[in-house]
């Protein structure tokens, strides 16, 4: 608050306290006749005090906003005795529940990923680990989105054994496909999708894919490997599988083709620390069947 | 200061010590006069005694009685789990309480129809304390014109032991009761332990406090102030009296006119009333009911138990003043048994069955099914859609349960989830599942039951399958 405001709020309560005390004890008294003059249909007005027990509560009031602000706080820049304050107050409450599942965490994260997959409270604290930090573009169920991949199945772009998920979750993975659309031309890309198309035993054209490979063997084998087969060291696609992150249809490989791929995963142990990271990785590595 | 309100008759503040900060002297603050009741015993003394011992221990006792490894009667408020022997109550199950009162309402219809405030002069707890409290005043100050002379006398050694005694008594009694109220929402064995090395958590001992001093400043202090001023309940008892209601009530026209005469002698002139006083001072909320029925009666008959003691002393017929009805008194017949009596009875039988039934049909699981944060829809390579969901399934009963999950339907879609879903008792579980299939709708509803694996207790949510619109078919 800036000091114009501090001094503002500050009066401002001051001058209500006072003002209403002022405005009760000058009052108290009665003008001294039996009405206040106020008559409506025949119905007076009596000049009664004022109720001694709503008096009383009044200025109890007025008594308790006196100590409140001294305790709490609220003249405007003044902490109170307590130095309470709401983010204060969140940040205690965090710290607790932190040390609360301290104890839990650190108990999980020591186990093995085969322990883990085999601890009921480790699978379902990984299960609700996901659920909060993976499902928004992993799903609910694990079993991926366009552009994010199933982690249900057999197929790890970056690796399916322990180290490499819990690598991934932790550090997070980069996967660039460039575009290829300028180097290959509008033939290029419609050959080398229909070989990608052969490669994964769908329906192709034989006549395209043929002059497909050889673009294939020039540009795509770098990272795909001369079969096709992928390169988990570069989180290259696998394109023998007939498992498609970004769709399969001739359309589809062809704009990933033309206009390449970026697949991000963000590093996870900036936001979830090392041991949540530990439970989530094996809880994923536990979801294979 | 009982008198009508005064109206101000000017600025000048006369001097009154009500009046701390100097208000006119109009009060319609009505001033409490002590109540010093006498002692008396009789018949329906004894029945408060004998009613009321059962009810006392039941409360005392009830929250130290052990169920498997928990206590019996426990109401979990953290967890939100209210556990009555076998049973535990969930949130969900929070409209059980809606019956529980209805039937309490009814019920105590049908028993203020027929006999009155029975509830408020033999069981109401304020009435039990109250009578526990000032047993207690008797014994450390000894009887009626004992406290009252004490009362007036200035302080002395005697009158601050004796006080001292008193409200020694009242607070330990008081301790005792809320100490056992609290036990009723914290398990009390590990309260009473805690107490014993003087480590009890912070809002344990507020509460256990706060309790121990609402007992012991509504027993010992408010007494019938709390009858009269506070509790609803008086008041809409009062308005299910009607004729042929049991009440306590004085023979007027044997009675009348009323006045002192010497044992044995035989009067023309006079009606049974001795005019002893007897009736008025053993009454806990100082009235005389030879004024007729009021509304601070709460038909505990101590009047009815002095009254017979006298008539018994001077040889006449008891029951000068006695349980009786307005109909009655006027030379009618009683007929405490009667259409509007046998009506409340009807509907509070109703209720007792209908809750009786929903009691053991409650379903003992809860499930809710919840759409994903992410994305509506997932494509399937062969343009199938799926839907993913969080199953969310609350296992109510005192023992782990497994579940299956079915798609109940629409028949073109497909189910996947685990095949066996294992719950802990009193445990809410996260079960993500999906959906799968062809949709030609965009938006179709979807049933899905959860049964045990016996197939004894289901539930069923509808919740939705989402695809693109507008698809061709």
């Amino acid at each position: 608050m800036s000091t114009a405001w501090n001094w503002f709020v500050i009066i401002g309560t001051l001058v209500s306290l006072a003002a209403t005390m002022w405005l009760l004890f000058a009052n108290r008294k009665t003008s001294g006749g039996r009405t206040t003059g106020h008559e409506w249909d025949g119905i007076e007005e009596l000049d009664n005090p004022l109720p001694f027990w709503w008096v009383g509560m009044f200025v109890a009031s007025t008594i308790f906003a006196i100590l409140y602000l001294t305790v709490f706080g609220g003249l405007g820049n003044i902490p109170g005795i307590l130095a309470w304050s709401s983010a204060g107050e969140h940040g205690q409450d965090t710290a607790t529940q932190q040390a609360r599942f301290a104890p839990l965490y650190t108990r999980l994260a020591g186990m093995s990923a085969e322990e883990l997959k085999q601890d009921r409270e480790g699978r379902q604290v990984g299960r609700r680990l996901f659920i909060n930090h993976c499902s928004t573009c992993h799903a609910t169920t694990a079993k991926g989105s366009f552009g994010f991949p199933d982690l249900t199945d057999d197929e790890w772009i970056w690796g399916g054994d322990f180290e490499s998920i819990l690598e991934t979750v932790r550090n997070g993975r980069n996967a660039q496909m460039p575009a290829w659309g300028p180097a290959l031309g509008d033939d290029g890309v419609l050959e080398a999708s229909h070989y990608v198309l052969k490669l994964s035993g769908q329906p192709h054209d034989a006549a395209l894919a043929l002059p497909g490979k050889t673009r294939f063997d020039t540009i795509c084998v770098a990272c795909h490997g001369p079969e096709g087969k992928g390169n988990p060291a570069l989180g290259a696609a696998d394109l023998t599988d007939n498992r498609w992150l970004y769709g399969s249809s001739i359309g589809a490989l062809g704009f990933t083709i033309r206009n390449g791929r970026g697949g991000i995963m963000p590093a996870h142990e900036p936001i979830i620390g090392v041991e949540k990271a530990h439970i989530v990785a094996a809880y994923v590595y536990g979801l294979r069947e | 200061m009982n008198g009508a309100p005064v109206p101000t008759v000017g600025p000048e503040v006369p001097e009154d010590p009500v009046n701390l900060i100097g208000f006119g002297p109009t009060d319609l603050y009505q001033r409490r006069e002590k109540i010093f009741t006498r002692y008396v015993g009789g018949f329906f003394q004894r029945l408060r005694f004998y009613t009321g011992w059962p009810l006392l221990v039941g409360y005392f006792v009830t929250p130290w009685l052990p169920w498997g490894d928990r206590q019996a009667v426990l109401f979990d408020l953290p967890a939100r789990q209210f556990h009555l022997l076998g049973l535990t109550i969930w949130p969900q199950d929070f409209w059980l309480l809606g019956w529980i009162l209805m039937i309490a309402a009814f019920g105590l219809f049908t028993v203020t129809t027929m006999v009155g405030r029975l509830w408020c002069g033999y069981t109401c707890p304020q009435t039990v304390w109250t009578s526990i409290f000032m047993w207690m005043e008797q014994v450390a100050e000894g009887p009626r014109h004992v406290r009252m002379r004490l009362e007036q006398s200035p302080w002395s050694l005697e009158k601050a032991w004796k006080r001292l005694f008193k409200h020694g008594m009242w607070l330990f009694w008081a301790l005792f009761t809320g100490l056992t109220f609290v036990g009723y929402f914290t398990p009390i064995r590990d309260l009473a332990t805690n107490l014993a090395i003087a480590n009890v958590p912070l809002m344990a001992s507020f509460w256990v406090l706060f309790f121990s001093g609402a007992t012991y400043v509504n027993a010992g202090w408010m007494r019938e102030q709390v009858c009269l001023y506070m509790c609803p309940y008086a008041r809409f008892q009062s308005a299910m009296i009607d004729q042929d209601t049991l009440i306590v009530s004085y023979d007027a026209a044997r009675g009348e006119p009323r006045g002192s005469r010497k044992r044995g002698a035989a009067s023309s002139t006079l009606g049974d009333c001795t005019d002893c006083q007897l009736c008025v001072q053993v009454c806990p909320t100082g009235i005389d009911i030879r004024n007729g029925l009021q509304y601070e009666c709460i038909g505990c008959a101590h009047c009815v138990d002095a009254c017979a003691q006298v008539m018994d002393k001077m040889a006449y017929a008891p029951g000068l003043i006695r349980y009786t009805t307005a109909r009655a008194l006027n030379g009618g017949a009683v007929r405490i048994v009667r259409g509007r009596s046998i009506a409340y009875a009807a509907v509070c039988m109703v209720l007792v069955v209908a809750f009786a039934v929903a009691l053991v049909k409650r379903t003992p699981l809860e499930i809710d099914i919840l759409r994903p944060r992410d994305t509506l829809f997932q494509t399937l390579a062969d343009g199938s859609f799926r839907n993913d969901y969080q199953l969310i399934i609350a296992n109510k009963t005192q023992h782990e349960a497994r579940y299956r999950l079915q798609l109940v339907e629409p028949d073109h879609l497909s189910l996947d989830s685990p095949a066996s879903i294992t719950v802990a008792a009193g445990e809410i579980a996260n079960v993500p599942f999906s959906i799968a299939g062809d949709a030609t709708a965009g938006n179709t509803t979807v049933l899905i039951r959860a049964c045990t694996e016996d197939g004894t207790a289901c539930n069923t949510e509808e919740t939705r399958f989402l695809a693109p619109m507008g698809r061709p078919s």
